[in-house]
């Protein structure tokens, strides 16, 4: 309690908002609020930006994920129900293969929810540009995309006319068939209101895979735009027993976006662009806009901004307060988390919450990262569903998530690249596509020299998902010999493999993909994680989620910070 | 740079605008004074400076800062001072190009400064580099890349590889396909033999196949693979017909017709001048046809001074078809035949436009003056030709005219070294016409259609010159259906595929005996009563827009045209023999359009009635014309003759320029807006031996 007592009390304790976590989904309401005029007040119990979204070193993460594994035992408060920590991870294994340590283990920013990269055209995109939150960052393209197979051969995507061109493994019919799929869908998509459709509505409706066999496609091709393109999930050569069925139109979307993110910035020679030092520099840059946001009202404070920009490294636990207010007083840095919920007299309704140095704040609207419950008692809605599940309907899809760490890449001529594996491509039954995203030191991932390949795969338990996992691995790299029985046939395959990367470091982990729930009771939760590649599904779940508790406010506007101007679209991307 | 809408300008750019024309005015009668007066103080070149910067088309600006450049260099006192003048110049000529990238003086200029030397090609390379990523098409830029990368000696093969990675980034860029042909046509050139050439150009079609198949819609690939398709086919020049035609016997006249035969013109020929042609026809346009380069070996004729004319309407030097006459032989007793042999030599001299040398080839034939001939020597009393339907008679249903006309097929030159096409050349088109109807079949693409047409129509003349007349596979009836899909497919080229329409149905036509025999016909003058007839060529309504194959009707007397689309005669000049011609209900719209007639020296009857001449007010053929113009011809037209009848010259000079040599008996005019009586009358005035114009007997 000594340390609590180093921290002051937070003057004043009402808020509008009170927002607990910095993931992205957190971190985007809270600038969003902020800038409509709320008074909000962002906490985070951990000693890092991002919470589910966060780039970690390797220490770190994997301290992380633990403790987000095991819930803890509520004490029994009847008044002040605790704030508990959802087990969010299970089945985590962590391989050290290599006989030394990794060394500049702190160097490595490892994203927690990987892989996961920018359409140059996605919303995601336009709300950075929107927000001006581009000049807090910077990103790096990627280089390439390839379709995988069990051995491990990557084959090029081509994506684009002159990679179409320049494709050597395409046949000509393919590359006139794909080129003339291409142009009808810009043409689809850029045709003017009272023109003919190019695609009939019946069309529009149907699976795209039928689509695609009409227009005559060869498997491979098909492959290619279902899995590394519009970027399917479930086998959609299997239409009854697929999950997520792509229709025509949202192939045709999708094909449209990954287009017109070709070239959209000059200098990405690729669709995808990846945020330097990590996807954990996106909160974090949504919530200095939300600090610079308040500052702006607050007349150019500069004690504000200065306690804002402390730099990573000072050890806090909370890393900063922001607020939006018309009033004076603006920031505070806590140094514990918020230990439990204050409730209404019925224990029903949400009054604020009581803090671990044991102030009490009050707001009138809570919104809570994921990884938090509430204990089930309060709310008579959860007694019916899981104990702690509180507001979430169960769902048995998980996300497989693994991280691996090696000396050289898994295609020489790509520094950062992604590789999909489209279902049955590794094994005959394998029913979900395994992504894969490697980084290099150039990204800031790693030092250089080193590579951080990341992989998921949707997954109905931990078995399957640990088998894609560790197919697609095993396509990729190469397993240092271990001293066992099996050694023969070890040497064989490394022999095989010689040219592939040696696997030093992994960990491999199932995370559950529980739907976007409702606000209850002035209580939010935040979307999780999903199991996409991009950001555009969990952006239009965190707008909808800030229409649900604001629907009279604009969801982040149109902005030009003038003490940091908007720079044109090009210059932030080096 | 490419495909930017452009905008009106608002009030206050216009304003802008005219402010600095105001300035630039102001800069520019500065400069012209400094220009005039020689002054090439610092001040002046500033003001100079000041104006090329913001106006880089200003030519006169940029001779006056050479001239300015020169003087300072002559009192610059070491390669310092030298190196900063010259850098001036650089920096002055890249902020020009800042303001205007595609201005030709700020390019030359820079280029005549690198010419000085001092300079740093490297830099050039950079900065070209720099203008390239902005706009990867500009062909200002790659022309100066061209001149620099001469300058450095960057060898081809490097820059080779620079197109390929521009085309790799966006193939929609005819300039670096140009680029390529260019560099590739040094390194072909280059690499001795044959089998280089032809892996270089096996590479080329399989990297540009890859940019037809992955957007046939675009067309820079296209014009590459037209490229690579003449590389293809390229070959020396070749003699392929002559009239008279290899080994036919002819019989020579000085006053007509024979009693009681029925003549073909392959194997007679009257003159009264007592001379008879011969016509060489190429496979393609050549110069240096001469007495040196093609020897004629005649028994009665030395055969060494002839004079060989070129028979073509526009370039003067370059013709496919060359003519000179020959005399009758002297003697009295000239039933022995005589013959004659031609050869064109394999020395350098008759070479095609783009510089090859033709291959020896030999000709021979026999001529005979039949004694009967000589006696009958009274003169001819023509009677008007008409060009009615009952006046002919089908020849393909007279099985003895038949028989004569079998010799029309024969009359291709056949070498014995003759270079077959090359299995190679066979092959590539082969498979490229292959990969074309396997695009086809996915893409319905006019520009593919086109280049199947023209594969095609390759494919046929490569197997004319291998195996001529064996009926191997041919494909005219598909290349005309491809032309007739085109016309409907892309109606803004329609008279392009008229034209080229018109050819492949010609050379249909012409290909063998039986074809051309459907278009023969016997003309009868009802009125003799000897029954004299001539054969007749009638191509009439055949929608003929344009004329070709014509080395194949060098002994057509008697041709009608009439009832096609034609709109210019271009080629009828090969056709020396030529004496009676109907091109009534054409579309040639002017006189000069007529000037390929010119040259026929036979033509005795013309029908251009019912035409489109003086339909139109702007003559488009009238600057292509040899005209006075052009001072092409007509210094020695005396306008004075004309002066004094009350007739202008220069009302009718393309009327003049068409008929003034020509020896018309019968020449119909008429449903053309531009005839009229004072027309006619001129007409009458330059042809005195016109007989019937419109149908008129002339007094």
């Amino acid at each position: 309690m000594d340390e609590t007592a180093s921290y002051p009390p937070i003057e004043p304790s009402n808020f509008d908002l009170i927002v607990i976590g910095t993931g992205l989904p957190e971190s985007i309401l809270a600038s969003a609020a902020s800038a409509t005029g709320k008074n909000v007040l962002h906490l985070d119990p951990n000693p890092f930006y991002g919470t589910l979204y966060s780039s970690l070193p390797l220490n770190e993460l994997t301290s992380f994920l633990r403790s987000q594994s095991q819930p803890l035992t509520p004490e029994n408060d009847e008044s002040t129900p605790q704030l508990l920590t959802l087990p969010l991870y299970s089945s985590i294994e962590i391989n050290s293969l290599s006989l030394e340590p990794i060394e500049n283990s702190r160097k490595l920013n490892l994203d927690l929810s990987g892989p996961r990269v920018l359409l140059c055209s996605d919303s995601m995109i336009d709300l950075i540009l929107k927000t001006g939150i581009n000049q807090y960052m910077e990103f790096k393209s990627v280089d390439a995309s390839f379709v995988g197979d069990a051995e491990g051969n990557l084959g090029s995507v081509p994506d684009s006319r002159s990679a179409i061109f320049k494709d050597r493994s395409l046949s000509l019919t393919e590359k006139n068939q794909l080129m003339k799929l291409f142009k009808l869908v810009q043409g689809h998509i850029g045709k003017e209101s009272g023109e003919d459709d190019l695609i009939s509505e019946e069309d529009l409706e149907s699976p795209f895979v039928e689509f695609l066999n009409k227009f005559g496609l060869s498997q491979k091709l098909k492959s290619i735009i279902l899995y590394a393109i519009v970027l399917a999930d479930h086998d959609q050569d299997n239409l009854e027993n697929c999950k997520d069925v792509i229709n025509t139109k949202s192939g045709i979307d999708h094909l449209a976006l990954y287009h017109s993110s070709i070239g959209r910035f000059p200098n990405a020679n690729g669709p995808m662009i990846y945020p330097i030092y990590g996807q954990g520099e996106l909160p974090q840059a949504f919530c200095r806009r939300a600090a610079v946001k308040g500052c702006i009202y607050k007349n150019g404070l500069d004690s504000f901004n200065e306690t804002f920009e402390t730099p990573f490294g000072l050890g806090l636990d909370v890393r900063f307060v922001v607020f939006k207010k018309l009033r004076c007083d603006l920031g505070w840095v806590l140094r514990m988390p918020v230990a439990a919920l204050l409730m209404d007299k019925d224990g029903l309704t949400y009054k604020g919450v009581k803090l671990v140095s044991g102030q009490e704040l009050f707001s009138n609207q809570l919104i809570l990262a994921p990884c938090f419950m509430i204990p089930s008692r309060l709310t008579p809605a959860a007694q019916v569903a899981n104990s702690y599940d509180v507001g979430r309907r169960d769902a048995k899809e998980k996300v497989a998530r693994g991280i691996c760490i090696a000396k050289s890449s898994v295609k020489p001529e790509a520094a950062n690249c992604l590789v999909f594996f489209p279902p049955k491509s590794l094994y005959p039954e394998q029913k979900t596509t395994v992504r894969v995203l490697q980084l290099s030191g150039n990204v800031a991932a790693c030092p250089s020299g080193m590579f951080v390949t990341y992989l998921s795969a949707m997954c109905d338990n931990a078995v399957e998902g640990k088998k894609l996992l560790d197919a697609a691995i095993s396509a990729l790299f190469s397993l240092p010999i271990c001293g066992n029985s099996e050694n023969n046939g070890i040497e064989k395959l490394s022999e095989h493999t010689d040219s592939k990367p040696i696997l030093l470091w992994s960990a491999l982990y199932i995370q559950e993909l529980t739907m976007f729930q409702d606000s209850f009771n002035s209580i939010s939760f935040t979307p999780l994680p999903d199991e996409h590649l991009h950001y555009n599904y969990l952006l239009d779940a965190t707008e909808k989620l800030y229409q649900k508790i604001y629907p009279n406010e604009e969801f982040l506007t149109q902005t030009n910070l003038p003490e940091e101007p908007v720079d044109d679209d090009s210059s932030e991307l080096d | 740079m490419h495909g930017r809408p452009r905008k009106a300008p608002t009030q206050e750019e216009q304003e802008a605008s005219s402010l600095k024309a105001v300035k630039l005015r102001e800069l520019q009668s500065q400069l012209l004074n400094f220009h005039r007066n020689k002054i090439y103080t610092k001040e002046a070149v500033d003001i100079s400076t000041k104006l090329l910067e913001s106006n880089p088309e200003h030519y006169t600006g940029w001779n006056y800062r050479k001239l300015s450049v020169q003087n300072l260099l002559e009192s610059a006192l070491d390669s310092d001072s030298v190196q900063s003048i010259l850098d001036e110049e650089l920096r002055l000529v890249e902020n020009a190009l800042k303001q205007n990238f595609k201005s030709y003086g700020a390019w030359h200029h820079r280029k005549w400064i690198l010419s000085k030397g001092h300079s740093s090609t490297d830099k050039e390379l950079r900065l070209l580099g720099k203008f390239q990523k902005l706009d990867a098409r500009n062909f200002h830029a790659w022309n100066y890349r061209r001149f620099i990368t001469a300058l450095k000696e960057i060898p081809d093969e490097k820059e080779l590889q620079y197109t390929t990675d521009m085309i790799y980034d966006n193939f929609s860029n005819y300039s670096a396909w140009h680029n390529r042909s260019v560099l590739l046509s040094h390194l072909m050139e280059a690499r001795e033999g044959h089998s280089g050439k032809e892996n270089v150009l096996g590479e080329e079609f399989e990297f540009v196949r890859s940019a037809l198949f992955t957007d046939p819609d675009d067309q820079s690939g296209w014009f590459y693979h037209l490229w690579l398709l003449y590389q293809t086919l390229k070959r020396e020049p070749l003699l392929i017909t002559s009239w008279p035609s290899t080994g036919s016997n002819i019989q020579l006249s000085v006053n007509g017709y024979l009693d009681g035969q029925s003549l073909l013109p392959v194997l007679h020929f009257q003159s009264k001048a007592r001379k008879y042609p011969i016509i060489l026809c190429f496979n393609e346009a050549v110069e240096g046809v001469c007495s040196s380069t093609v020897t004629v070996e005649c028994e009665y004729h030395a055969g060494d001074d002839l004079i060989w004319t070129p028979l073509s309407a526009n370039k003067l030097d370059f013709a496919q078809a060359w003519l000179t006459y020959l005399n009758f032989p002297d003697e009295v007793n000239s039933l022995k035949p005589y013959s004659v042999k031609i050869t064109v030599a394999h020395v350098p001299g008759i070479t095609s436009l783009s510089g090859a040398p033709c291959s020896t080839t030999h000709t021979s034939f026999t001529v005979c003056v039949p004694l009967h001939d000589l006696k009958h020597a009274e003169l001819q009393t023509m009677e008007r030709i008409s060009w009615k339907e009952e006046k002919f008679r089908a020849c393909a249903t007279q099985p003895q005219d038949a028989n004569l006309l079998h010799s029309l097929g024969n009359f291709k030159i056949t070498m014995e070294n003759k270079p077959s096409a090359s299995d190679w050349s066979m092959e590539t088109i082969f498979t490229e016409i292959a990969h074309c109807r396997e695009l086809l079949s996915a893409t319905d693409c006019k520009i593919g259609k086109l280049t199947l047409a023209r594969l095609l129509m390759a494919h046929n003349t490569l197997i004319s010159y291998s195996r001529p007349n064996d009926g191997a596979e041919i494909h005219y009836d598909e290349i005309l259906a491809l032309y007739r899909d085109l016309m409907k497919m892309d109606p803004k080229h329609l008279c392009y595929y008229e034209d080229e329409y018109s050819l492949a149905l010609l050379k249909q036509l012409t290909s063998n005996t039986e074809s051309l025999l459907k278009y023969s016909y016997e003309y009868q003058e009802s009125t003799s009563p000897s029954m004299k007839s001539s054969l007749c060529l009638r191509l009439n309504g055949l929608s003929l827009s344009r004329l070709g194959s014509m080395e194949c009707l060098l002994w057509v007397q008697m041709l009608d045209l009439s009832h096609n689309k034609l709109r210019s005669v271009e080629g009828l000049e090969a056709l020396q023999l030529l004496s009676y011609l109907n091109l009534s209900n054409n579309k040639i719209c002017s006189f000069t359009a007529l000037e390929p007639i010119r040259m026929l020296k036979a033509l005795q009857v013309l029908d251009v009635s019912y035409n489109e001449i003086g339909a139109h007010s702007v003559d488009s053929s009238r600057y292509l014309c040899s005209s006075p113009m052009n001072h092409a011809v007509g210094n020695d037209w005396n306008f004075e003759e004309f002066a004094n009848g009350g007739i202008k010259l220069n009302d009718h000079w393309d009327a003049f320029l068409v008929f003034k040599d020509l020896n018309l008996i019968q020449l119909e005019i008429m449903g053309n807006p531009v005839v009229n009586d004072q027309l006619k009358a001129f007409l009458f005035k330059i042809m005195p031996e016109l007989k019937w114009l419109d149908g008129e007997k002339c007094n």
